[in-house]
Order: C-alpha cells, then structure tokens, then sequence
C-alpha cells in the first residue's frame, strides 16, 4: 500500500535522459507545463502526448511505472470530469431528469482530463529520471538569483533534499512498526473511524519519536562535517553543461515554437 | 510438530521491476518446546522467514501448518496465530509508545480482548519474567537505559503468553552486561516454561551455548540445520558464507592439527575446558 507511492521515486537506468543536466530537465518540465496550458485543442494535446511518448521511449522507464503515479490523484481526476460533464450549460446531448450532459461538458472534461494526466505524467518523468541529489543541486542553481532578494535557496534545497531522503526510510519505518505493532495484535483494519484513529497512536507515536530522533542524529552528524549553510560551500560535483544539454534545450525550444506556431495558426 | 513449512517461497515487490527472492523453498518442522537459532548473514531472509511464521507476510508459495492447520486457510484465525506466535522484532524498543511502562505491557493482553485484571496480571508477570525493575514500571519508556527498553519491549510481547517466542536479534546493540543478561533471561524462561523459543542473530558466539538446534539461512535457503556442534564442524563453509564458528571452534581445531587429540565439538568454555584436560590425559 505505501509503496504505491511514487512521487519523488528514482527509476535507475542509463539513458540520455538520465544524464542531462538536472536544470535542462527542470527548464523541460516548466516549458511543458506551459504548454499545456496554450489551449484546450485537439492539436496541441496531440503534440503534447506524442513529445511525452517520445520522452519516454528514450528515458528507458516502463510506462506501466509512470502511470502508478497517476493512482494517487485519481480521486482528483474523478472529481473534476464528473464536475465538468453535468455542471456546464450548452448544448444538450441527453438528460435524465433534471442532470444534463452537455457537448460543451464533455469537451471540458475530457480536456481537463488529458491535461491533468499529462501533467502528472511530465512532471513524475522528470522525478523518476532524475536522481533527489540532482534535482535539488538543480533548483538551487537556477533558482540562484533569488539570493539577491536575500532568499536562503541554499538552505530551502538542502531541506527539500534531506525531506526527499527521508521519503523512503519513514515508509519503511511504517511498515516496520506496524508490524511490529500487529504482532502484538494491534488491528489497523477493522472498525469505524474513531476506532482507526486511535488504533494510529501506537503507529504514530513511535513514527514521531523515531523522525526526531533521525534529525537530531542527522544533525549532529552535519555539525561534526562543518556544515554551516551555504555560504562558501564548494561542490565536489558541480553541475556542468554538456553537448548534449545544448541539444536538449533545442529540442525544448524547438518544441515550444511549434506548440506556439500551432496555437497562433490552427487554433486561432 | 507445532509449526510446518512446506516449501514455502516468498518473493519481494513482484512484478515491479525490483523483484528479490528473499526465500527460496524453505521446509522445515519446529517441534514443541525446542530452543532453535536462526543464523544467517545480513540479508539471507532470517526477519522476512520470522514474519511468516506469524502470518505478518504470506508465502509467495507453498505451505504453512501451525499445530496442523493450514494458517493460509480461509477461515483460520491469523489474530490468535499473532498471539500464539509472539514476534519480538529487532530493536523492539522502537514499538514502544504509551506513558509508561506498565500500560505499554498492557498493549498486547489487552487487544487480546481480557479483562483489566487479567491484562495488569499478565503484565506484571512478563515484566517479571524479563526482569524488569519494580520501581521503574511508572517511568515513561523513553526515559529508560537501552538494556530496560528493550526488557520492557520484549515483556510487551511475553504478555500475550505466546507458545512459541521468536526474536529477531534481541541483543543488537546492547553492550555484552546487557547480552548476557538477556540471553540468559530468555534461557531461563525457556527452561522454566517450556515455550518454543527462536533466536535469531548473525552471531555463532551468541547462540552457541544456547541453544539446541542452529538453523544456517545462506540467500534465501536453508544451508544447515542439525545441532550446534555438527553445524559448527562445517566452520570453514560458514566463513565462505560470510558467517564464523566460535572461537573456541577455532582454537580446538587447531589444537587438533597440531597433533593433540582433542574433541573439536565443544561449544561452552567449560566443555572446551575439559577436552582439553582430556586431551593432555589429565
């Protein structure tokens, strides 16, 4: 059950996305969540999806792994088609009693739809091919010039990296006490739901203990590195653009002037 | 035979991309009453085998009988399988989590559905058994020294009167006062009650003098699993292994090499003791 959660997930392998530099994949990601929003057609969804597919095939992870990420919003996802196809005015399809379906509805969710999946799709591809450690070097590079305005960007990065970290070890932790809670036949299953929150503290109480325990220890050990902030810290791997990063942003731009061009000419 | 595994297998996150078989066609017979150590290196599958043993994780295939019932059968009762099979995990002190110590205890005997009397009784017995300090029962646990939480952890699973009692490296951590200590109380119980009890530790050293039986887990399978002093014979595959024999295993087969005819299988300091004597015709 809680490994079903994939956001922030790593899926190793050797691909050409991989290896980019983590800004080129953050600069991606923005570019396509723009995109996306350029308009509600059917052309622009398609060049969307086929450039995603494309992505995809190269980075070498299995669809079937992108799409667990799409369970978690699922209930989201519901939400709004069920929302949009009875709630909007416009032509009539059909209508049973006082609920109508409208042309217009449909159109609008299924669009809601596609954009929601896609952006959920995009954005766990860039998480997935790209590892907590990159990401985070990679927001605090390009988000660099907000030091200027006196915004920590070292320190915020540096927590969003431990907080990362962290992730999967609290996951394990879970089960591990669960288990170890079960074996002493504690019941997290069945009951109403005062019965389930309560059957939580013996969960949550040694999950709260341990975490603080894990940072106290966690700083400690930062101390005794001399850690102490960002400023004057050197990196033993700092990012560099390749060849290939270039390309890579050709690639992005080229995509945005064609998604753009589309817009400007066949939408409009 | 109280518990059976038939050929049981379990395979890790199946069908993900990251599968791992952690075992691999494991049967086994635990009689009642036995004293049994599970030696295996650090990811032969000693926890994941625990944890089918009380129903925590279910058997990718294969079988398992608890006093002949099939535990994977539809209508059998896991609940009372978790409190017949008492599972202390490693670092048992991390589960603790009420106000003190006595009501932590309480935890286990209570979700067994007994009265409060019954409950605090069979509390204050297993805090006994471990023994525990009287005067600390009303201290928070998280005040306690490691060796206490981790009595009071193990007190926490002994409440539910378990027939058999199976910990996970119970003495990971303690300095070797509080592993002593431990692994005597727990052959004192076993002594004084009769219960099945499984060690598991990665330390031949530990269990040795324990224990009646050694079960060795190498990737998943079993390698070995005789008495401790046949096991201990095969010392030069364990170290292939990643495990060792006790040192006395070690200075008596030596011994032996250089000519004196001692008896290579003792396993106590005092057997070794008198092997030796023996040897010198004293």
């Amino acid at each position: 059950m809680l490994r079903d959660i994939t956001i922030g997930q790593y899926y190793p392998s050797d691909s050409v996305i991989h290896r980019l530099d983590p800004r080129v994949k953050l600069f991606w990601t923005l570019i396509y969540i723009i995109s996306l929003f350029l308009g509600q057609n059917i052309f622009i969804y398609g060049i969307a999806g086929v450039f995603l597919l494309m992505c995809i095939r190269i980075s070498k992870v299995p669809v079937k792994f992108i799409l667990r990420g799409l369970k978690a919003v699922i209930m989201l996802l519901m939400f709004s088609v069920i929302f949009n196809i009875f709630l909007t005015d416009g032509e009539v399809i059909f209508r049973i009693w006082k609920i109508k379906v409208t042309r217009e509805g449909v159109v609008i969710a299924v669009a809601m739809a596609v954009r929601l999946i896609f952006l959920i799709m995009g954005s766990s591809l860039m998480t997935l091919t790209t590892t907590p450690n990159d990401l985070t070097d990679g927001l605090e590079k390009s988000l660099g010039f907000l030091k200027i305005i006196h915004v920590p960007v070292h320190e915020i990065a540096m927590m969003m990296s431990i907080a990362l970290r962290f992730i999967p070890i609290l996951i394990e932790e879970t089960d591990k006490i669960m288990k170890a809670q079960q074996a002493r036949g504690a019941d997290f299953e069945t009951g109403g739901i005062i019965k389930k929150a309560k059957a939580m503290v013996p969960l949550l109480v040694p999950l709260f203990i341990s975490a603080i325990r894990r940072a106290y220890d966690l700083a400690t050990a930062m101390e005794a590195k001399c850690y102490k902030g960002g400023a004057g810290r050197t990196k033993m791997k700092p990012l560099k653009y390749k060849r290939r990063d270039a390309l890579a942003y050709l690639v992005i731009f080229a995509y945005l002037f064609i998604m753009i061009m589309v817009k400007v000419y066949v939408v409009a | 035979m109280l518990i059976i595994l038939d050929k049981v297998n379990y395979v890790y996150s199946e069908g993900s991309g990251f599968e791992m078989k952690a075992l691999n066609d494991i049967s086994l017979t635990i009689n009642k009453g036995e004293f049994i150590g599970l030696i295996g290196h650090t990811g032969s599958g000693k926890s994941t085998l625990t944890q089918h043993l009380n129903g925590l994780l279910r058997a990718t295939s294969g079988k398992i009988y608890y006093d002949g019932q099939d535990i994977y059968d539809k209508d059998f009762n896991m609940k009372s399988l978790r409190s017949k099979v008492g599972l202390v995990f490693q670092y048992p002190e991390h589960q603790l989590f009420e106000t003190d110590v006595f009501t932590d205890v309480c935890f286990g005997p209570k979700n067994l559905g007994l009265d409060k009397k019954e409950t605090e009784l069979r509390a204050f017995e297993a805090l006994e058994m471990v023994g525990f300090p009287k005067e600390l029962f009303y201290n928070s646990p998280f005040e306690l020294s490691g060796g206490q939480k981790r009595r009071a952890a193990i007190a926490g699973v002994l409440a539910m009167k378990p027939e058999v009692l199976i910990l996970d490296e119970p003495t990971a951590g303690l300095d070797p006062k509080g592993r002593d200590e431990i692994l005597d109380r727990i052959k004192k119980l076993h002594d004084d009650t009769g219960m099945t009890v499984i060690l598991v530790s990665h330390s031949m050293e530990d269990v040795a003098k324990y224990v009646g039986r050694l079960i060795v887990l190498n990737h998943g399978s079993i390698m070995y699993d005789d008495e401790p002093r046949k096991v201990f014979a095969h010392y030069k595959e364990l170290e292939k292994i990643g495990l060792a024999a006790p040192q006395l295993t070690y200075i008596l087969n030596d011994l032996n090499k250089a000519g004196f005819d001692v008896d290579t299988g003792a396993i106590t300091m005092d057997e070794a003791a008198q092997a030796v004597l023996k040897s010198l015709g004293r």
